[in-house]
């Protein structure tokens, strides 16, 4: 059971958040069949620090960019949308 | 009896009667189930798992592998509990398990005799031909070791959720001083420890500690902590991320009518491990039989339950721990003989000392009657020795579990013939024996120390000095034997479930040199004490026999539970009605009041159909469903979806949200809608309604409400997060009515209402705002059953008033629930999403292709819909099915079969009353052009025929929505 930094409410319990995936840049829909397909189901799925989009779901509903160690599971940083990164 | 004539921490005050076997016998308050056996004698408690070889008590508390029993007491009733953690008391029923007629004299002990023929491995080679599946059943029935009973489990559980700044784990010598420190550093602490009274082995090891009697000065120190959290017979089961940890509290003495065991969940700033170390066997041929013992839980029964399990005794060691237990056996007037491993083993007054000597053979059927003993260097020359009990002593494995759960690292160390903690997790510390061999006096200032670095951690100051024992000399190092190297393999590494020097031997030989293989081979480690005793000598034997290190070898991983935690426990509250709580709508009562079965559909309770006294569930669909056809029928619609969309851009943000054009939806205005998936697959549908410029009401499916608000949230905040919207669930605010059929008009217009519903008004697909019988609300002209339909939609506190207001309006209304719905919309061929959809359909399955073909904007799924696999021409799409018996209903899932092959599966299956003939739906390859062609059905092996039509089979044309 993580511990997550909300950067809005501050450090919760993993079962106050959902998992969102991996942060993908979302393709125009003019792009090819194969960009289209590596929007929607590549992950880099990294070993170590890693980017991972989460929401407060249980909390203030909100969703933000967290920084993620998949090995040591520690937390590096906790984006809002838009800042910088 | 070999109760003790005094001492021990028992109450000989209020003695407890009990049932073993069908005998009556007697213990003390404060006895375990294991040493009022003990004093009572008994030496056969249980047998092995596989060759159900009779085994006695060997341990004390979590490390018994042999003493595994049958408790009930009221409604209580454990299966496969360890006689040496339960307490007694009155009236408990105690049996044997794995044994039959008892475990003195269990049938099945004849297997011992065909050892040979069943090592390790066995199953894997010997039942695979033809197959497992044709031995599994006689092997089950053979296998295992207590039985559940049938009944639901009556005990209360309970969860807490918790935080703290330090959690101390154990409450012995260190434990006690760490927390100790911690507290007077004004932290807030958590001590847990499993036993019930504080101090750990001081409770039977003694000392002096402060000038007070070691467990009294444990007892006083936890005593004046200031705002600790004292968790007294709780056990830490679980180390997980981000130090949240697991505990397991047993409070059968505080439960008074409440939780018997109540979990809690813990986060901690800091941790200090102090779980102290267990006790290994010694290994040599025979060394399982009862009344061979751990040396450390000999000592803790003389001291502390005031037992002595034999009074002739030899006591076979590797190390200097042992010699406390034969102090404290010849105070208690047994005589004892040591046999020491180490050549140059330290004599001791009084005892009478073998050095460079070890076991080498053991006999007594039910109970050890002689030991043979030998020289290290001569193993053939042996000296048989007449004994009632063997202790025995093979060293100390520190408790890592927790830390290697954690992620800490683990260091094989020579000298102490023991994995030692190495690196440990950020903001942990450990102290005391989970270090190594330490003596009392270390055991404290690493405690002390401990607590110094986790205030130290949090910026606080200690305000203690650290604890003071008398010095004592210093111990002589441990001499390593990880077993007999004697041509006799029979020796146990794994008491409970059966493994052998031998098995380990032939699982190097099979090349299973991994620890992790070995494991799984020879399931060693695997019985419900998860290799306390076992797994050391397990890794050192294989070690010996595949030529590496023990280091090299190293360990199986470490995983939660440290001791077994039951499911109720786990469970806690959230089973039966709170596992998940089912939402009720607001007329609920008066839904059972008129006759309605409940059931429950996507986590509401509904009105499944209204029985009339004397008719059966599917008479009362049929009629509902032909009433509603025919006059008016009255449907409870409150669980359906309400989110608010709000805001200046809430027309362009739900036009990118959904598949049909919304934007140009006029102010009062309904329609349907498809929302996919970015993949384009359709994940709901739904009404959507224009209440005013920048202000619209979707309508999801009652189950995917949630979903679909998430949906909406993700998307805005990720893509579009300059747009101005927002979003407002108000399910359970609004009680809605669907009032449907030929004279749906009549009675909607017997409200009083400012709400014009003519049909110049209000037409099929317009909704209306205003003041319905005096409360705010809603009348939408659409319909889910293919006729005149309107809904009315009140605050939800005044909807089990209006319910009634409705069925009082003086129309003959047919009440009809969710069952003849479906068959309504069946006839009409409307899908219902996940039941005729699935995760791979797209809208152009269903026949929705316009908006692809004629909406400007981007939006969500598009670009899937264009992929090469969206535009194959033989996608499965969605069909009508008509059985060309009229009287069979084929089975939801029967495989369409065309030419030999499966086409695609039946999703839908009814009998229309309007119809007067079953019909279907499905999802059919290139179904739309097949309409016309007849296939069969095939379910179940049997095979019937359908004709393939349009999934609208009734009033094509749609002329009833106005009629
Ligand atoms: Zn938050």
């Amino acid at each position: 059971m993580l511990r997550l930094p909300c950067p809005y409410c501050g450090e919760r319990d993993e079962p106050e958040f959902r998992f969102a995936g991996e942060p993908a840049v979302r393709p125009g829909s003019d792009v090819g069949d194969a960009v289209w397909a590596a929007y929607l189901y590549m992950r880099s799925n990294e070993k170590g620090p890693h980017r991972e989009v989460w929401s407060h779901a249980g909390g203030c509903g909100q969703f933000f960019l967290l920084e993620r160690d998949t090995v040591s599971h520690a937390v590096l940083r906790a984006l809002r949308p838009g800042e910088a990164s | 009896m070999r109760r003790l004539a005094a001492g021990g921490a028992i109450d000989r005050t209020r003695p407890l009667g009990f049932i073993w076997e069908g005998r009556k016998l007697s213990g003390f308050a404060g006895d375990t189930i294991a040493s009022a056996l003990l004093a009572n004698g008994i030496g056969v408690i249980g047998r092995s798992f596989k060759y159900h070889r009779p085994r006695g008590v060997y341990g004390a508390w979590t490390e018994e592998p042999n003493a595994i029993v049958d408790v009930a007491l009221g409604a209580r009733h454990d299966p496969n509990a360890r006689a040496s953690l339960v307490p007694l008391e009155a009236g408990m029923v105690v049996g044997g398990v794995n044994a039959w007629p008892n475990v003195r004299r269990d049938a099945l002990g004849l297997i011992d005799l065909f050892h040979r023929f069943i090592p390790a491995g066995f199953y894997y080679k010997t039942f695979k031909s033809p197959s497992w599946g044709a031995f599994e059943t006689r092997i089950r029935a053979m296998a295992g070791l207590g039985v559940m009973r049938p009944e639901p489990d009556r005990l209360l559980y309970d969860t807490r959720h918790v935080e703290t700044d330090v959690l101390v784990v154990g409450g012995g010598a260190a434990g006690v001083a760490a927390a100790r420190a911690a507290a007077s550093a004004g932290l807030g602490v958590m001590l847990a420890d499993d036993r019930a009274a504080w101090g750990g082995v001081l409770q039977a090891e003694g000392g002096v500690i402060d000038g007070m009697e070691a467990a009294a000065w444990a007892a006083a120190a936890v005593g004046e902590m200031r705002g600790a959290t004292l968790l007294g017979r709780t056990t830490v089961f679980g180390a997980y991320d981000h130090n949240a940890f697991g505990l397991l509290e047993q409070r059968r003495d505080a439960a008074g009518g409440w939780a018997e065991e109540r979990v809690w969940l813990v986060r901690a700033r800091q941790v200090v491990l102090a779980a102290g170390a267990i006790e290994r066997p010694l290994v040599f041929p025979g060394n399982d039989r009862p009344g061979i013992m751990s040396a450390a839980a000999v000592l803790q029964y003389v001291r502390h339950y005031a037992v002595l399990p034999g009074r002739e005794v030899v006591i076979a060691t590797n190390n200097d721990t042992a010699y406390a237990t034969a102090a404290a056996l010849v105070a208690a007037g047994a005589s004892v003989t040591v046999a020491d491993a180490r050549p140059e083993a330290p004599g001791r007054d009084g005892l009478r000392v073998r050095a460079g000597c070890v076991p080498v053979g053991t006999g007594g059927r039910h109970g050890v009657k002689w030991v043979d003993l030998a020289l290290r260097d001569a193993l053939s020359n042996r000296e048989r020795v007449r004994c009632d009990l063997l202790a025995i002593s093979g060293g100390w494995s520190p408790s890592v579990h927790l830390h290697s759960q954690a992620g800490g690292t683990l260091r094989w160390d020579d000298a102490a013939a023991a994995f030692l903690p190495g690196v440990a997790r950020e903001g942990w510390h450990l102290a005391g024996a989970v270090t190594g061999p330490v003596g009392l006096g270390a055991a404290l200032g690493q405690g002390h120390a401990a607590g110094v670095a986790a205030a130290a951690a949090l910026g606080r100051v200690v305000h203690v000095a650290p604890p003071e024992t008398p010095a004592r000399a210093v111990e002589a190092p441990i001499g390593a034997m990880w077993f007999v190297d004697v041509a006799d393999r029979r020796q146990w590494i794994d008491f409970q479930n059966d493994v052998t020097l031998g098995d380990v031997a032939l699982a190097a030989r099979e090349n299973y040199a991994s620890v992790e293989h070995l494991k799984r081979y020879t399931t060693l480690g695997m019985a419900n004490d998860q290799g306390k005793t076992s797994n050391i000598n397990g890794i050192a034997a294989l070690a010996a026999m595949t030529g590496r290190a023990i280091g090299e070898v190293g360990t199986t991983t470490f995983r939660p539970p440290y001791v077994p935690v039951s499911l109720g426990a786990l469970a806690g509250m959230r089973h039966g009605r709170l596992f998940a709580p089912i939402r009720e709508v607001p007329a609920a009562a008066d839904h059972l009041a008129n006759g309605a079965v409940m059931r429950e559909y996507g986590g509401w309770r509904r009105p499944a159909a209204y029985l009339r006294i004397g008719e059966t569930v599917a008479a009362a669909i049929a009629r509902e469903a032909a009433s509603v056809r025919q006059g008016v029928g009255l449907f409870d619609g409150s669980s359906l979806g309400k989110i608010e969309v709000a805001g200046p851009d809430a027309a362009a943000f739900l036009n990118v949200m959904f598949y049909n054009e919304v934007a140009n939806l006029k102010v009062g205005r309904l329609r349907y809608c498809l929302m996919l998936r970015e993949t384009g697959v359709v994940f709901d549908d739904g009404v959507v309604a224009r209440l005013a410029a920048e202000r619209y009401l979707l309508s999801p499916s009652s189950s995917h409400t949630e979903g679909v608000l998430a949906m909406l949230r993700a998307w805005q905040q990720t893509e579009f997060p300059a747009m101005r919207v927002v979003f407002h669930d108000v399910t359970a605010a609004w009680a809605t009515f669907a009032v449907s059929g030929p004279r749906a008009g009549v009675l909607v217009g017997r409200l009083s209402s400012d709400i014009d519903i003519g049909d110049g008004a209000l037409p099929h697909m317009a909704v209306a705002e205003g003041v319905i019988e005096g409360l705010p609300g809603r009348i939408a002209r659409v319909s889910f059953t293919g006729e005149r339909g309107y809904e009315i939609s009140v605050p939800a506190r005044h909807g089990a008033a209006m319910w009634r207001h409705l069925l009082g309006l003086g129309e003959d209304v047919t009440l009809y629930g969710i069952e003849a719905l479906s068959v309504l919309r069946a006839e009409k061929g409307f899908i219902l999403i996940g039941t005729d959809t699935d995760g791979m359909t797209l809208p152009a399955d269903l026949g929705i292709t316009a908006p692809l073909r004629n909406k400007a904007v981007d939006f969500v799924g598009k670009r899937s819909l264009l992929t090469p696999d969206a535009l194959r021409a033989d996608r499965r799409q969605f069909v009508g099915v008509l059985p060309e018996d009229p009287g069979f209903v084929p089975a939801v899932g029967s495989h369409a079969m065309v030419d030999g092959r499966s086409v695609g599966w039946v999703t839908t299956s009814c009998h229309s009353p309007a119809l007067g003939r079953s019909i279907g739906l499905g999802m059919i390859e290139g179904g739309r052009g097949r309409i016309g062609e007849t296939m069969e059905i095939f379910h179940l092996g049997k095979t019937s025929r359908a004709v393939i039509g349009e999934a609208c089979h009734f009033d094509r044309a749609g002329e009833r929505l106005h009629g």
